[in-house]
């Protein structure tokens, strides 16, 4: 087991530090950052003192360098159109985005399983029928949609929950519902898939045979299974709602840090739009290598490969 | 006469399909007391294995079993409640399946799967569960035991993991214990211990066991009674020494002469076939069912087959001697 875990440790930290790489130079592929940065009406000469004051004549793998080190010490650099330290600029929005994440995450498991199960106990029934709406409307409808009905519903015509802000944990009630959902009808599906595989093998069977009773059957021998290609879908949706809640910050007017990643796009706010690509990337990383090892936890045949 | 332990009449399972209703069993009759082994014979297909399901009350939900009586111990397993098969299943009665491979649960340490079997039942600590799992690997002939309750399914080999299967079974000490063709996927080096064992286990623990096979050299060496089974139909049931000295059904002399027998059959000869497929039995079925693929077919094999029994030998053919002393005696 241990020994599983370094080896996925020594991996992540490979693909981590590739992923560096790649966030760093795509940004310089997109164009001179110099010119960007002094804007349309600049003199050439502007833009080589631009130039020459954010370092950009030197040679990239030397950027590269001397960013990673101080990256590694949380020192993303100041952001251009702040003047802040980007490290303490993120900080203030992550956490909004990881208690929109997490409770998304939550939200979408706590419906997804017990729906899929269900299902799977009863293929072809009424139940099985309701949750493949549910999971097919939460695939179609777009997020921005979705979220829009939630406010013009619930907090313009009931009042019931305020429409935006991040005040009190109220306002996160709507924001975790688009989310979840979006991420609720794959986890469903793969459940129910999973759950009416599993229960139609044979030691299913040997189960019921020894005289194990159904909620025994259904959940110690079969969900354990079943969940396992669970945990490794939940871990990259998890890492996608961490990075990719752009819409649904903007919608309900939360500032996380994917609101902070578009604005910082727009704005050409390159080291802001850099520690951002890398700290998303380090959550796919981070979640993949949790599921990993909680793959290799539940399932014994994958720790001993 | 002692009641038997196990008492099976008339016992029907049909399946509903597209093109009608399946009769995979129809009208299954026998009896089977403490510490006999009763081996069942037949083709694949012929219902052997949904027989056992439905003993042990293991059918799929779309399954419909029937019976004028089916009773293990004086319990009428026809009208048992869900929670009573449970208390049976696994306690009393145990089954050991085809499958090693993917009869047990890849999750769990043999330790766990072997342990939970008797904690289902018994009001016994893991430490009692795990000694006598130990007990039991150490009888079905797996060494260094203690270590094995540590591993999981995917490190064993088939032939390991039937026996972690048999001593499942065993976990409750069973009165009855049905081994569904325990041996087909295993090497033909171990199958013959493996059917040693569980006949002597039996023996020993004095279990009634019912053995499904299509091995007839297994039948002679292990069973006391027969039952020869053919697209869903008991055609012939008896004593094992009737069976072999004195075949009467002819599916059954059809079976016997498909075996080769050392010193008996010639180098070089050709063993016997039964010619034809089973027939389909969506729909009703009349007459013999054998009718189809019976060198001494009649016309009035269409209509009703008596049922002819000479003590506990019993068989179903128009014929009274089912056309035996018109073949070459066949003995094994």
């Amino acid at each position: 087991m241990l020994q599983f875990i370094l080896k996925r440790l020594g991996l992540a930290l490979l693909v981590a530090f590739t992923v560096s790489f790649i966030s760093f130079s795509l940004l310089f592929l997109s164009g001179d950052p110099a010119a960007a940065l002094a804007g349309e009406t600049a003199s050439g000469e502007d833009i080589e003192a631009l130039r020459r004051l954010y370092g950009f004549d030197r040679p990239m793998l030397v950027q590269y360098g001397e960013w990673l080190f101080s990256a590694l010490q949380g020192d993303f650099g100041e952001s251009y159109y702040f003047r802040l330290p980007v490290a303490s600029l993120i900080a203030d929005r992550l956490s909004v985005t990881m208690t929109l994440g997490v409770c998304g995450i939550i939200f979408a498991l706590l419906t997804a399983v017990p729906l899929g199960v269900i299902a799977a106990i009863r293929p072809n029934s009424i139940i099985d029928r309701v949750a493949l709406f549910i999971s097919v409307a939460g695939q179609a409808m777009p997020s921005f949609w979705f979220g829009l009905i939630l406010i013009v519903v619930f907090a313009i015509q009931l009042g019931w929950l305020p429409p935006s802000g991040t005040e009190t944990w109220r306002h996160f009630i709507l924001p975790t519902i688009v989310l979840g959902y979006y991420a609720m009808p794959a986890i469903m599906r793969l459940t129910r898939a999973g759950m009416l595989d599993v229960l139609n093998s044979d030691y299913i069977r040997t189960a019921r045979a020894k005289g194990a009773n159904e909620t025994r059957v259904l959940f110690r021998h079969a969900l354990r299974n079943a969940i396992i290609p669970v945990v490794s879908l939940a871990a990259v949706q998890m890492g996608f709602m961490l990075g990719g809640s752009i819409v649904v910050e903007s919608i309900f007017a939360l500032h996380g840090a994917g609101y902070l990643a578009w604005e910082s796009i727009a704005r050409n706010d390159l080291p802001t739009v850099q520690a951002l690509i890398l700290i998303f990337s380090m959550f796919y990383i981070v979640f993949t290598f949790l599921a990993d090892v909680l793959n290799a936890w539940l399932d014994p045949r994958m720790r001993s490969s | 006469m002692t009641e038997p332990l196990l008492s099976v009449r008339n016992l029907r399972l049909d399946i509903p399909t597209g093109s009608g209703t399946l009769h995979a069993v129809r009208g299954i009759d026998f009896d089977l007391n403490r510490g006999e082994t009763l081996c069942i014979v037949g083709e694949s297909g012929s219902g052997k294995s949904l027989t056992s399901l439905a003993l042990m009350g293991l059918l799929g939900k779309s399954i419909k079993r029937n019976a004028d009586r089916m009773t293990f111990d004086g319990t009428e397993l026809t009208t048992a409640s869900q929670g009573q098969m449970r208390k049976l299943r696994g306690a009393r009665m145990a089954m050991i399946f085809q499958e090693p491979m993917t009869s047990l649960n890849p999750a769990y340490t043999i330790g766990d799967q072997l342990a939970e079997a008797l904690l289902l039942h018994r009001k016994v600590s893991r430490q009692q569960a795990r000694a006598r799992a130990i007990e039991l690997l150490e009888k079905v002939g797996i060494t260094a035991a203690e270590s094995r309750l540590s591993q999981y399914p995917h490190q064993l080999s088939g032939g390991l993991r039937q026996r972690v299967m048999i001593a499942m079974a065993l976990m409750c000490e069973p009165e009855l214990i049905i081994a569904d063709e325990p041996t087909t996927a295993l090497d033909v080096t171990i199958q013959a211990q493996i059917l040693r064992l569980l006949h002597d286990l039996g023996r020993e623990m004095n279990m009634a066991v019912i053995l499904i096979t299509h091995d007839l050299g297994v039948v002679a060496r292990v069973a006391d009674k027969v039952a020869v089974m053919y697209a869903g139909e008991l055609v012939e049931t008896g004593p094992v020494g009737d069976i072999f000295g004195a075949p009467s059904h002819p599916y059954t002399r059809g079976l016997l002469r498909c075996i080769p027998l050392p010193g008996k059959t010639d180098r070089g000869a050709k063993l016997g076939t039964i010619p034809g497929i089973v027939p389909s039995l969506v729909g009703e079925v009349e007459g013999c069912v054998f009718r189809t693929r019976c060198p001494y077919a009649v016309a009035e094999c269409r209509g009703e087959i008596p049922k002819r029994e000479d003590g506990s030998h019993a068989f179903r053919c128009i014929f009274p001697d089912g056309k035996r002393h018109s073949e070459k005696e066949l003995t094994v």
